[in-house]
């Protein structure tokens, strides 16, 4: 199996989306924007990949890590409002910087209660999985709206990230040039963990084989409760990105964007980091581009991308050999 | 000299099923025992119930001189028993390298112990940053069994080693076991009776969950009556 043609259907989406553009300008400013959006995927996606390849478990419940990330990070900034507001990228670093750490570890804390209290009985039940989890996405969306309110939350974006900048006459938003940087940065971090440290062996090996793992002499149920924590870390810091993103926020984000983000990691095949990347840029730049050509297809865009993927590689992009 | 493995009055159940019923199985130090039995007599879930993958629902499980059926696997591992499972397990997406680095838990591989393995199975030198999955099968085998002794272990339980191997293989995998046994304790579950007669000091046979025959390699097969009569074959046509 070539592995680089995946890769490669990303400059050839945005090159065939090229002549269907009117002007190059529109173009770059839709390939930005779709990057964009396909890298805050990749970051609230990428922890669910992980969970369902090493762990068995079908997560619905990730829907709640982004929005309780959301939230909790937002109520950071707001609380940081003179910062967010200043005219200087120190200024709002250093709202932005607790924020996210906020979001993070609020999101993580909930996925370790997750885990032991939830998740745990169910291992190996994916439909009690499915059950448990979601109830507990539900449960999670109405304590939102007890401790925050059931309101539409605005949350504008720190003052030196508003606006574009131009490149020729393409107009490029700052903030998702941020969105495109952190999404680098998460990935390129988790592929030096996976791909250059035993910690990232383990996972790696636990998501083909656990029991293979165990009979090593590992005692992979810890790494296990690791793994789902950073996931849902990482949930949260897309959580409160997306909010940043969309300037707002409600508690049903996370479940509206869970049909996405299953769609990521199914096309990019289950467990695979590399493959819920190139699925998530994928998705990102097609919305993008038939939003922008043909709106009306817009919703099912995703839906028939998956389709095509799955008739041309049944287990997804990377598939993980189990 | 007490013996390394001793299984007493072994019972495994798995969800509804009775698989084991009462094993009695004593595994010398410094010897290769064969498991034998029929498709179904219970041989993999024994090594498995050995390994803590099953867990026994009655009896006990002797290693090293205390009990160990209430351990769970990964600390029967570093205990010092290695398993080589019927479907080789390794893991395909890593490399020849990784999959032995993982192998050695504390630290990098031993070059003595590499240099070992490269002397058995010089195939794992040869594609030693090659991905696992792109292996043959005779070679996902050795990488198996190289995994499983890239560290010193104690006792090593290998399930069919030689299953859909070419027999040119097979020859290659006599020669390395022979190589092995000279300081490892081995419990081989095995259908090939021509390697288990080559390798074998004793045997065990399995028929219905339960350890029906055992007694001395040499003796079995020299023996084709009690062949046909445990295992329903004879030497001639398993050759």
């Amino acid at each position: 199996m070539k592995n680089w043609l995946p890769l490669a259907l990303i400059p050839a989406i945005a090159l065939l989306a090229l002549p269907l553009v009117p002007s190059l300008p529109t173009w770059v400013t839709l390939t930005v924007a779709g990057l964009a959006m396909g890298m805050m995927i990749f970051i609230m996606a990428s922890g669910l990949t992980l969970v369902f390849g090493l762990m068995d478990v079908m997560n619905f419940a990730h829907g709640a890590f982004i929005s309780v990330g959301a939230y909790a990070g937002a109520s950071a900034l707001l609380a940081m409002k003179p910062a967010m507001q200043a005219q200087s990228l120190g200024a709002n670093l250093s709202a932005i910087v607790p924020g996210v750490i906020a979001a993070m570890a609020v999101a993580g804390a909930l996925g370790w209660f997750f885990e032991r209290v939830v998740v745990r009985p169910v291992y190996g039940d994916h439909l009690k999985q499915i059950l448990v989890t979601t109830g507990g996405l539900i449960v999670c969306e109405q304590l939102i709206h007890v401790v925050w309110g059931p309101d539409l939350i605005p949350l504008p974006r720190p003052a030196t990230l508003t606006g574009s900048f131009l490149i020729g006459d393409a107009a490029i938003e700052r903030y998702r040039m941020l969105a495109v940087v952190v999404g680098l940065a998460v990935f390129a971090a988790m592929w030096l963990v996976l791909n250059r440290t035993k910690l990232g062996l383990l996972i790696r090996a636990g998501v083909e084989n656990i029991e293979m793992v165990e009979a090593l002499g590992y005692r992979i149920r810890r790494l296990f409760v690791a793994v789902f924590v950073a996931g849902s870390a990482l949930a949260g810091l897309g959580g409160v990105m997306w909010a940043m993103y969309q300037e707002s926020l409600t508690a049903g984000m996370g479940m509206q964007v869970m049909v996405v983000i299953f769609i990521v990691i199914i096309i990019g095949g289950l467990g695979s980091v590399g493959g819920c990347f190139v699925g998530a840029l994928l998705v990102g730049l097609i919305a993008n581009y038939i939003g922008y050509v043909a709106p009306k297809l817009a919703l099912g865009s995703n839906i028939l991308l998956m389709v095509l993927i799955l008739l041309w590689r049944p287990r997804g992009l990377y598939p993980v050999g189990k | 000299m007490p013996d390394l493995l001793e299984l007493r009055g072994v019972h495994t159940h798995i969800g509804q099923y009775h698989i084991l019923h009462g094993v009695d199985l004593a595994v010398a130090p410094n010897s290769l025992t064969m498991l034998l039995g029929r498709n179904g007599a219970g041989k993999t879930t024994c090594l498995r119930t050995i390994m803590g993958l099953w867990r026994a629902s009655a009896g006990t499980i002797r290693f090293d001189g205390s009990e160990v059926q209430t351990l769970e696997t990964p600390d029967l591992a570093r205990r010092g028993i290695a398993y080589v499972p019927e479907n080789m397990g390794i893991f395909a997406g890593l490399t020849v390298r990784e999959n032995l680095v993982l192998a050695a838990r504390e630290a990098e591989p031993d070059e003595k112990r590499l240099d070992r393995i490269f002397t058995l199975f010089p195939a794992m030198k040869k594609f030693w940053h090659g991905l696992a999955g792109n292996l043959s099968g005779g070679q996902k085998q050795m990488l198996a069994i190289s995994r499983a002794i890239v560290e010193s272990r104690k006792l090593l339980l290998v399930d069919e080693p030689t299953k859909g191997l070419a027999p040119a293989i097979i020859q290659a995998m006599i020669d390395a076991f022979q190589e092995l046994k000279r300081d490892t304790t081995l419990l081989v579950v095995e259908q090939n009776f021509h390697f288990a007669r080559s390798l074998g000091d004793a045997v065990a046979v399995m028929d219905s969950g339960k350890i029906v025959h055992r007694g001395r390699m040499a003796d079995l097969a020299a023996d084709e009556a009690l062949q046909q009569r445990l295992l329903g074959l004879s030497l001639d046509t398993h050759q």
